[in-house]
C-alpha cells in the first residue's frame, strides 16, 4: 500500500490533553511539521510557557525549556545569544505572552531576538478556569468579567500583532487563524517561513494564531469556528504585517 | 603575577572573564552599575556576550536560558533587583543549573537608599525566592576576595549545579583596591553534561522543567534537592577566625566589609593588651555552625555587629544554642560603623563580662541538662 500521511517527526507519540475541539493540537502540528521539514528539528530548542500548553515540552520532539510564567521570550533570549547555532522557539497564550509577558516580548522583539515567536490567541485564560484575558472580545463573557467585557472599565483588546508592527527594528510579523481549512493551510506555510528567517539568521520572526476555546467559551467545536470567523478575524485581520528590509518575492508564502 | 589597582564591580567582572564566564545578562543598578558597564566594554574584546535585559525579571530568566543550553553565566544587581530575581532564582534551582549572581547590597527596605548595607542576609541565605530551595551564598570582606569568590563560584556552580550567589556590601563594589587574578585562558567552558538543551541530534530529546503535577514526583525533586544541600553543607563550609589563638573574653562575629571594621577595632585592642577574637563565615549558607560554636566555647561573651538590624544574628543564636549571652548592635540606610565606634561597641560588651568567673562551672551544667533535655525528647 502507498503510504499518503504520516505524523511528523516534530511531534512525539504523547496523546496530547487539549480540550475536544481546540486548536493547539493543530498548531502544535504545523510547529512540528514546519521544523522537520527544514531539518531543524535536531538543533532545535523550544520553550513551552504557563497557560494550557504548559505540557508541550511533552509534545514537542525536540529539546524543551518550560519556563516561568511570560518570561519565554527571555529565556529564549539567553539560549539564543549563548548559541547562536540553535533554533529557538517560544509557544505562548494570551495571558502569558500578552499579559504577564508583554515585558519581554516587545523587547525581544525590539532587540531583534533571531528567535520564533508562536503567539497563540483564542481571547480567554484557559488552563485557569476561562478567565479574562488582554484579548478577550469586547462584551465576551468570561469568569472575571461575568457581565462581558467593559471596555470602559478595562479597555480594548490588545492587537499584538500590530504592537510589533509598529517597532522600527525589522522583524517577520504575521496573523493566522485555524478556523478553517484554507486558514490552517495558509498559517502553516507562514509558521515555515516564520523558522525559514530565523534558520537564515534574519530576524525576529512572529507569528499570531487565531485559536479556539470551546469550554471556555461555552461553545460547540463547530460554533466555536464559526465565532473566530465572525467575531475575532474583524478585530485581529490576518496577513503579514511585516517583512525584514531585504525580503524578495521569492520568500513570499514560505518560498512555495 | 602583578597587582592592578581595581573599582570592585570592574574586578568582580574581570574574575567572572578569568573563570571562563562569556555570557552576561544583567540591568544596571546603583550600587553595581560598573559590572555591566565593564563588560559591555570587555566581553566583545574576549569574544563573549553582553546582554543588557530590560529588568531583572528578564534578567534572571535569561540566565535560565543561558545555563540551560550548557554555557557558564554570570548576573549582577544590587538588592531591588535580587528581589525581582527571585522568580529566575527559584526556577534555575529547581532546575538545577549553574549560575553565578553578585548582590552588590544597597539599604532598604523598598527603594531604601544607595549606600553600603547587608540588609539582604536572610534573603540570600533564606528566603531568596518562592519554595524549598538554598542558593551557596559567598560573602567576601575585601576586593581581592571578591575576586576569588566569583572564581570559587563558577567552581561551586558547576559542581553542584546550583546557583550560587556574592553578596558584596555596596563599599565592595565602590571601593578601589589592589587586587590579583588568576591568569587569562584559565577558565574552562561549563560541560553541559547530560542534561544541558544542545539539539537533540544522536540522542533522545532532553526536557529542562520545575512543574511536577504528581505530588510523590514533586515531593521526591524536593528530596533529592534536600540531600544534595545537605552535601554541600557537609563540604563547602567556609570560614575565617581572627585573633583567636590567643585567649579571649569577647567573641565578635560580623561578616563582609563589616568584619574587616571589626579587625581593626581589634588590633586597637590588642595594642591596648586586651584580646578580642573574631569569627567571620565566608560561606554564610551553609552557615559554619560548628566552627561558630567552636569560638563561640571559648569565649564569655558574644557581640554581633552587622550593617543590618540582626540577620546572621538568627545563626550565631541558633549556633551558640543559648550558650552565650549575646549583644548586637546594627546600623542601617547606609550608616557604617567606623573601627573606633566599633571599638567602642566591643567595649561596652567587655564590661559586661564579670571579673571573676566562678559562677562558669555552676551554670555550665545547668545549661548541658537542658540541651539534652531538649534532644531525648526529639
Amino acid at each position: 500500500m502507498k503510504k499518503i500521511f504520516a505524523s511528523t517527526k516534530g511531534l512525539t507519540d504523547r496523546p496530547t490533553h487539549y480540550c475536544p475541539g481546540c486548536t493547539h493540537g493543530v498548531i502544535h502540528r504545523m510547529v512540528g511539521e514546519s521544523i522537520e521539514e527544514l531539518g531543524l528539528r535536531e538543533r532545535t530548542v523550544g520553550i513551552a510557557p504557563v497557560g494550557c500548553a504548559v505540557l508541550a515540552y511533552e509534545y514537542f520532539n525536540c529539546d524543551m525549556f518550560e519556563a516561568s510564567h511570560g518570561r519565554a521570550p527571555a529565556v529564549a533570549t539567553g539560549a539564543k545569544r549563548s548559541r547562536p547555532d540553535l533554533i529557538l522557539f517560544t509557544y505562548q497564550g494570551d495571558g502569558d505572552l500578552a499579559s504577564i509577558g508583554m515585558g519581554e516580548i516587545i523587547h525581544a522583539a525590539n532587540r531583534g531576538e533571531k528567535i520564533t515567536v508562536i503567539f497563540v490567541n483564542n481571547a480567554v485564560y484557559g488552563m485557569t478556569g476561562g478567565q479574562m484575558a488582554p484579548t478577550t472580545m469586547p462584551g465576551q463573557y468570561t469568569t472575571t468579567s461575568p457581565f462581558g467585557r467593559d471596555t470602559a472599565e478595562v479597555g480594548y483588546p490588545v492587537r499584538m500583532t500590530e504592537v510589533i508592527t509598529q517597532l522600527t527594528t525589522p522583524a517577520f510579523v504575521a496573523r493566522v487563524s485555524t478556523h478553517t481549512t484554507r486558514e490552517i493551510v495558509r498559517a502553516k506555510a507562514v509558521i515555515k517561513e516564520a523558522f525559514r528567517y530565523q534558520a537564515e539568521g534574519r530576524c525576529f520572526t512572529f507569528v499570531e494564531v487565531l485559536s479556539t476555546c470551546p469550554t471556555n467559551w461555552g461553545l460547540s467545536p463547530r460554533e466555536a469556528v464559526k465565532w473566530v470567523e465572525k467575531e475575532m478575524v474583524p478585530y485581529y485581520p490576518l496577513g503579514i504585517t511585516k517583512r525584514p528590509e531585504d525580503f524578495t518575492e521569492e520568500w513570499k508564502d514560505g518560498g512555495h | 603575577m602583578t597587582k592592578v589597582l581595581m573599582k570592585g564591580n570592574e574586578a568582580i567582572g574581570e574574575a567572572a572573564i578569568r573563570a571562563g564566564c562569556l555570557h552576561f545578562f544583567g540591568y544596571p543598578i546603583t550600587p553595581q552599575s560598573e559590572v555591566p558597564e565593564y563588560l559591555a566594554k570587555r566581553m566583545p574584546e574576549v569574544g563573549g556576550t553582553f546582554v543588557q535585559a530590560e529588568s531583572e525579571v528578564a534578567a534572571s530568566n535569561m540566565i535560565y536560558g543561558s545555563a540551560g543550553v550548557g554555557i557558564k553565566v554570570l548576573t549582577t544587581s544590587s538588592s531591588p533587583g535580587i528581589s525581582l530575581m527571585a522568580e529566575g532564582l527559584s526556577y534555575i534551582a529547581a532546575c538545577e543549573l549553574p549560575v553565578v549572581l553578585v548582590n552588590i547590597m544597597r539599604s532598604g527596605p523598598g527603594l531604601g537608599g544607595i549606600l553600603p548595607a547587608q540588609g539582604d542576609y536572610l534573603q540570600a541565605t533564606k528566603g531568596t525566592g518562592h519554595g524549598d530551595f538554598q542558593l551557596i551564598v559567598l560573602a567576601p570582606s575585601s576586593v581581592q576576595e571578591a575576586v576569588d569568590l566569583v572564581v570559587l563560584a563558577f567552581e561551586l556552580a558547576e559542581k553542584y549545579l546550583n546557583p550560587v550567589m556574592v553578596i558584596g556590601d555596596g563599599m565592595i563594589g565602590q571601593m578601589m583596591e589592589p587586587v590579583e587574578f588568576p591568569p587569562e585562558g584559565q577558565g574552562k567552558p561549563l560541560d553541559p553534561g547530560d542534561w544541558a538543551l544542545t539539539g537533540c541530534k544522536g540522542r533522545k530529546k532532553r526536557i529542562i522543567n520545575s512543574l511536577y503535577l504528581d505530588p510523590i514526583e514533586c515531593n521526591d525533586i524536593n528530596l533529592k534537592l534536600k540531600a544534595k544541600y545537605d552535601l554541600i553543607a557537609k563540604k563547602e563550609k567556609r570560614w575565617e577566625t581572627y585573633n583567636c589563638d590567643k585567649p579571649y573574653d569577647l567573641l565578635i562575629c560580623s561578616f563582609g566589609m563589616m568584619s574587616r571594621i571589626c579587625k581593626t577595632a581589634i588590633d586597637d585592642l590588642a595594642e591596648q593588651g586586651i584580646q578580642v577574637g573574631l569569627f567571620r563565615p565566608i560561606t554564610v549558607n551553609p552557615f559554619p555552625y560548628e566552627a561558630c560554636r567552636k569560638a563561640m566555647d571559648k569565649a564569655k561573651r558574644v557581640l554581633v555587629l552587622e550593617m543590618n538590624m540582626g540577620q546572621m544574628l538568627e545563626d550565631i543564636k541558633l549556633a551558640g544554642e543559648g550558650s552565650k549571652e549575646i549583644d548586637f548592635f546594627g546600623t542601617a540606610g547606609g550608616v557604617v560603623l567606623s573601627p573606633d565606634e566599633s571599638l567602642l561597641k566591643m567595649r561596652k560588651s567587655l564590661r559586661k563580662i564579670p571579673k571573676a568567673t566562678k559562677a562558669k562551672p555552676k551554670k555550665k551544667p545547668a545549661k548541658k541538662t537542658k540541651a539534652a533535655k531538649k534532644r531525648k525528647s526529639r
